[in-house]
């Protein structure tokens, strides 16, 4: 561990590749977690199937790559699909947990994520999948070393710049948009406006899907999917939306690169298999600090 | 329920609903009766069914232990899983360490061939499990003191991240065996022998669990969880202690759950730390939802969910081989979107006096305060 972190030192490079590796990674958990402050903010669902939209919408591509097409071209198609499946969920289940309380929805959607995992793995078997782009990798010196950045990489991130601004646009300037910021500023309220609210909040939560499912597309191209690598998406974009708040955009993306970043960091200093500890240990870090943070203005017996 | 403060104000409340301050109700003898019948003739006339049963009885303990903290005070916890594998370890590393080395013997390149004698296995088992109960109750304290101050949604996440969390960090530990786990120390005696062995003493936790927590739920500290669960704040603002039962609670809780992870992990024989010691998607899940399937925030809810949870479970595997889990998931979703109060809690609201609860007419103001 000392012997990676001084290593850190001697080569500088290995900051910048870190780094550049974090930051490419973090905008794609920015849009997860921006979809989860979506739903948490308008409809105060606890979504925990979250990272299992992102793996559905990673074998989208993964299947259409298998099928000889780009695993690009399955964007549209996952975005599409996954829109639907997010609004079936709705009308099905969420529907009814909306109004019960918080545990509720959480519960129900871990019990959702349970069976997506489950059938995606009846449906494509246990293994780690990669949805093969075909872009070159591009490796440019710098500080004393060479840095390896592939190209898809960099294609991933100015589309998750693209989505993100086209759903920010839509969010200011669609009328749609414009009932789901009124139903998370007080339901009530935009009921008596005359807007449906459960058309608003079958909308959000299947715009949610089909966010994350975008999300999922990338991932499978520059990194890995499998049927249960869900869980770890879910915890991040719960860390991501606990740290930075929901209704701030600006601190969802910011928190969502710091984690990107922080998350290689501890994978290469801790070694890698303690990657997966590092976000469940940043996720109880943000709650403590939460936590500390909240203590100020409560006044307990103690 | 309103939180009582004073000796004065329970003796009013006693007087006020006889039946229901009694520890014991007719009713719950006629279960506790069948089950204890059950219990005993189960492995004599289902002798190849023993392990199963015992399975039984550990589902039943994780449900009662999840309903400490879920039901009785109002903290739903997904990282309950945690104190399961924490004792489960803590009772392997305690079995083997008191006679070997436990480094050379957990490590997968060089198996350490040790042989316990009779005495040996036994001792080792009883000083285990007395550790495993202790060293659980202990690490809930320390987590209780981290973890408290997080209320709703944040308490289950949080929790589910210190069982995600502890299953990476033993699979990361090599003197434990790391990833790969280890096998516990061999049984002395024929396997019909081990699973009678193991039976009595799942069966023999999960009374004693339903009874310390029947007795418990009588006492003055049910009184004060429920306070918690029906609003922490004025239960705080009544002189109750919140932070100091939470923790009780949640050490009571884990107190058993370590218990029945020792005796899971010697009945399976071999530990390793993601499907056996901490499986968060299966047993950690199932005892929420055992516990919603009978009944939150009834002593035989979880009971009755547990024993139900499990038949369902063992009908999946059976009809629905290759597709159980996913069935099993449908379950758990139906259960806690559409028949949330479970099985007791509905017979409850339809047939209050069968649990000795006296449905008084409310007054138009009562019935809003109480929503």
């Amino acid at each position: 561990m000392l012997d990676n972190l001084n290593l850190l030192v001697i080569a500088p490079f290995l900051n910048v590749q870190l780094l550049l590796d974090g930051l490419f990674i973090g905008a794609i958990f920015a849009l997860a977690a921006y979809g989860l402050a979506l739903v948490w903010g308008v409809m105060n669902v606890k979504n925990l199937c979250q990272g299992e939209f992102v793996i559905m919408g990673g074998y989208f591509a993964w299947y259409i790559g298998d099928m000889g097409i780009h695993p690009m071209f399955a964007m549209p198609v996952a975005i599409v699909g996954m829109f639907a499946f997010g609004w079936a969920t709705y009308k099905i289940m969420i529907a009814r947990v909306v109004e019960k309380d918080m545990f509720t929805s959480l519960l129900a959607t871990f019990g959702l994520a349970i069976v997506i995992q489950q059938g995606l793995n009846l449906a494509f078997g246990p293994e780690v999948q990669v949805a093969d782009s075909g872009f070159p990798t591009r490796s440019f010196d710098l500080l004393g070393g060479s840095i390896t950045v592939a190209e898809i990489k960099f294609y991933s991130f100015l589309i998750c710049c693209f989505l993100a601004t086209a759903v920010v646009a839509f969010m200011k300037l669609s009328r749609m948009g414009q009932a789901i910021r009124a139903t998370a500023q007080d339901v009530r309220a935009a009921k008596v406006m005359g807007i449906d609210t459960e058309q608003v909040f079958a909308f959000t939560y299947a715009l949610n899907a089909a966010i994350c499912a975008a999300a999922g597309v990338l991932i499978s191209m520059i990194w890995v999917i499998q049927p249960f690598y869900g869980i770890t998406h879910s915890i991040r974009s719960f860390v991501i939306v606990t740290a930075a708040g929901f209704g701030n955009l600006a601190g969802v993306i910011m928190a969502a690169l710091g984690l990107g970043v922080a998350e290689q960091y501890g994978g290469f200093v801790f070694g890698a298999e303690m990657q997966q500890v590092t976000v469940v240990g940043m996720l109880l870090l943000v709650l403590i600090w939460r936590q500390v943070q909240m203590s100020r203005y409560r006044q307990a017996v103690q | 329920m309103t939180s009582v403060t004073e000796e004065k104000d329970r003796e009013v409340a006693t007087t006020a609903e006889p039946t229901a301050r009694r520890v014991f109700t007719f009713n719950d003898y006629m279960m506790f009766g069948a089950i204890l019948l059950f219990g005993i003739l189960g492995p004599i006339l289902f002798p190849n069914y023993t392990f199963q049963i015992a399975v039984l009885w550990l589902m039943v303990l994780f449900a009662q232990t999840w309903d400490v903290m879920g039901g009785q005070m109002g903290y739903n916890s997904l990282g309950n899983i945690f104190f399961f594998g924490a004792g489960m370890y803590i009772c392997a590393v305690t079995q083997i360490g008191l006679f070997t080395d436990v480094g050379a013997y957990t490590s997968p390149s060089d198996p350490g061939t040790f042989n316990f004698t009779p005495d040996q296995y036994y001792i080792g088992v009883a000083v285990g499990l007395v550790f495993a109960a202790i060293g659980s109750a202990l690490l809930a304290a320390v987590l209780g003191w981290i973890v408290f101050g997080l209320r709703g949604p944040y308490f289950a996440i949080g929790t589910l991240g210190i069982a995600l969390a502890a299953g990476e960090l033993i699979g990361a530990w090599e003197w434990v065996g790391a990833g790969s786990g280890f096998p516990i120390p061999v049984y002395p005696g024929s396997g019909d022998g081990k699973s009678l062995f193991y039976y009595a003493l799942c069966f023999g936790a999960a009374i004693a669990t339903f009874l310390f927590l029947k007795w418990l739920y009588s006492t003055r500290f049910g009184l004060a969880i429920n306070a918690i669960r029906d609003d922490e704040e004025k239960a705080e603002a009544m002189g109750i202690h919140t932070m100091r039962h939470k923790t009780a609670a949640w050490m009571i809780s884990a107190f058993f759950l370590g218990i029945s992870g020792g005796l899971f992990g010697n009945m399976t024989g071999f530990i390793e730390p993601l499907e056996v010691a901490f499986p968060v998607a299966t047993f950690g899940i199932f005892m929420v939802a055992m516990a919603l399937l009978g009944g939150k925030g009834t002593i035989w809810g979880p009971v009755l969910g547990a024993i139900l949870f499990h038949i369902l479970k063992e009908a999946t595997w059976i009809y629905f081989l290759g597709w159980q889990w996913v069935a099993l998931g449908v379950i758990i979703i139906i259960n806690i979107v559409f028949f949330q109060q479970g099985i007791v809690g509905w017979l409850q609201e339809r047939y209050p006096h069968w649990f000795g609860i006296e449905v008084e007419a409310r007054s138009p103001g009562a019935k809003e305060a109480a929503e």
